[in-house]
């Protein structure tokens, strides 16, 4: 067929060629409902359907989960390699794309060395516990107008709790391993998470407050209807997730719980084999299933303007789940680790200040909203704009007046008032830097 | 709303069943002698360094942990009243928004009151 035949297809018909086949995987739901409907003549009752229908959605999530947690070790390394101006892994199969392969049979087969004065049932239920959150939490996520496998009225509740089971995980490997690194890094990772939980909670009130339910598709077909991703209307509620969570993530920026130079490897120490490949998995599975709630949240999840039309909107998923998986590998190949006092200081002085200040900003607008009887056309470009500017100003407000004060020396330790330290007046990094780099 | 449930629970056991996949596997691969198995009493022991270890690691920590798990509690709690009123903002209008406004207040009071008494820093 020459192009000139092609133009004569309009492209009206060929989208009503596929529209509501079974071939149309632009909505898996019209596959899954042949299937329902051919089982239905066959006789099946329905909680069999029922059974079915359950399991088709649990399956295509755990192969995706599993995809994920191989292909994600070769494209974190590959991609943090290139941000610090190395190669990454490059010997095994092209560019390197065996190397999870090759972990995962060296993992397998490695002899277990267990500390004798540690194992019980804890220490090994510690990594399946620490790898299960991460995947239930995709039940409630959407994957297409129709796709979703529990569609919970409380998701986001769910998602709060199923994330936060994390930390009982990291501290159930921490205290059985009997080793002080491990009770170090687990302490550390409960005063840090607990912290952190906070201003996640706030922030995603903001979310709940416009969309006005907590029910993930609801949230994704608020921004369908009024034409908007969530992170224009709520930028400081977006910033804040995103830096809580990737400190709850554990990983670089924020790695102070498994911390090499410090606590030799934090709360997994003491594991090693196939159970210590799974803590390695269950962070990388844990950072897709963070960026998915994210791009569900935040970036419209499936939708996205007209494209959702053309493109499958599974595909679309993905490509924002990998847009702010990026992200997540950006922050932990460039950031340094923060100290733990820097960690908590930020949580409890910046984001929970802001995220109740966002929660009040908010509750403002929707009431405005729903009191002037004003269209969506009318409000929404007024509350990004107004959001934006607030986001902008509480951001240079904070740094302004709260910056912690720069010091060339750190405050003495009070174990040790004796030791004579020369102290330098403190002056904040502008004053600093005006003074050109001289205290 | 019960069989949705449901499925969130069907995912909740095959999230189970995926880790234990390659932990049996290994455990498999011992069974088998594949992988190698030879415990001795130095590779046994706790792995602080090199050193020997002294002492059992269930210790006393540091009280700065509990103030921060005391301030998690007060904020969780408001997270807990706040989600329902979020919910159902939307139709309860302005008495709601001053109702929230007085209760962020006066757990504002408390936050005030913590970050004076320096329970937010790492001491």
């Amino acid at each position: 067929m020459t192009l000139n035949a092609l133009r004569l297809i309009p492209m009206r018909s060929l989208l009503d060629l596929i529209t509501g086949y079974w071939w149309d995987l632009r909505d898996f739901s019209n596959l899954t409902r042949m299937i329902y409907k051919h089982l239905e003549d066959w006789g099946f009752p329905d909680w069999s359907i029922y059974v079915i229908s359950g399991l088709i959605g649990t399956l295509g999530i755990i192969a995706f989960i599993g995809g994920v947690a191989v292909i994600n070790i070769w494209v974190e390394r590959r991609v943090v390699g290139r941000m610090q101006s190395r190669l990454g892994p490059n010997r095994l199969g092209p560019f390197g794309l065996l190397q999870p392969v090759a972990d995962a049979i060296k993992l397998m087969q490695k002899e277990v060395l267990q500390p004798a004065s540690a194992p019980g049932l804890i220490y090994t239920l510690a990594p399946i516990a620490f790898t299960v959150p991460g995947i239930a939490v995709f039940a409630v996520v959407p994957w297409g107008r129709h796709a979703v496998l529990a569609s919970l009225d409380v998701g986001l509740l769910y998602i709060l709790g199923m994330s936060s089971l994390a930390v009982l995980s990291v501290f159930m490997a921490g205290y059985s391993s009997n080793n002080k690194y491990s009770l170090f890094g687990a302490m550390r990772v409960i005063a840090m998470l607990v912290s952190y939980e906070i201003p996640i909670v706030a922030g995603l009130l903001g979310v709940v407050l416009f969309a006005g339910t907590m029910d993930l598709q609801g949230i994704v077909l608020f921004q369908e209807e009024n034409w908007a991703f969530m992170v224009m209307l709520q930028p400081l509620a977006f910033l804040i997730y995103f830096f809580a969570i990737s400190a709850e993530l554990n990983r670089t920026p924020a790695d102070i719980a498994e911390a090499e130079s410090e606590i030799v490897g934090g709360y997994h120490t003491e594991y090693s084999g196939m159970k210590f490949g799974l803590f390695y998995a269950a962070e990388l599975i844990n950072a897709v299933s963070v960026s998915a709630i994210i791009a569900t949240l935040f970036l419209g999840g499936w939708w996205a303007y007209k494209l959702d039309e053309l493109v499958p909107g599974w595909m679309i998923f993905i490509g924002k789940v990998y847009g702010v998986y990026f992200l997540f590998v950006w922050t932990r190949g460039t950031l340094p680790r923060f100290r733990i006092d820097q960690l908590l200081a930020f949580a409890w002085k910046w984001l929970t200040p802001m995220a109740i200040i966002n929660v009040v900003v908010v509750a403002a607008e929707v009431l405005a909203w729903e009191e002037s009887g004003w269209s969506a056309g009318f409000w929404i470009p007024v509350f990004i704009a107004v959001n934006g500017a607030l986001t902008g100003a509480l951001i240079f407000g904070f740094v302004k007046f709260f910056a912690p004060k720069f010091q060339r020396f750190p405050t003495r330790p009070r174990f040790y008032p004796d030791i004579d330290v020369p102290s330098l007046p403190a002056v904040t990094g502008a004053e600093f830097m005006a003074k050109g780099g001289q205290a | 709303m019960i069989e949705q449930f449901g499925r969130a629970g069907f995912l909740l056991v095959f999230a189970v069943i995926f880790p234990l996949i390659p932990i049996s596997a290994s455990v498999l691969l011992g069974v088998f002698k594949i992988r190698p198995s030879k415990p001795d009493p130095i590779k046994e022991s706790i792995y602080e360094c090199g050193m020997v270890p002294i002492g059992d690691a269930q210790v006393r920590y540091n009280v700065r942990y509990y103030l921060f798990g005391l301030l998690f509690v007060v904020f969780d709690v408001e997270a807990v009243f706040l989600y329902p009123w979020a919910v159902a903002y939307r139709q309860l209008g302005l008495y709601a928004f001053v109702e929230a406004l007085i209760f962020i207040a006066i757990l504002f009071v408390g936050y005030a009151y913590a970050w004076r008494k320096r329970a937010m820093e790492w001491m």
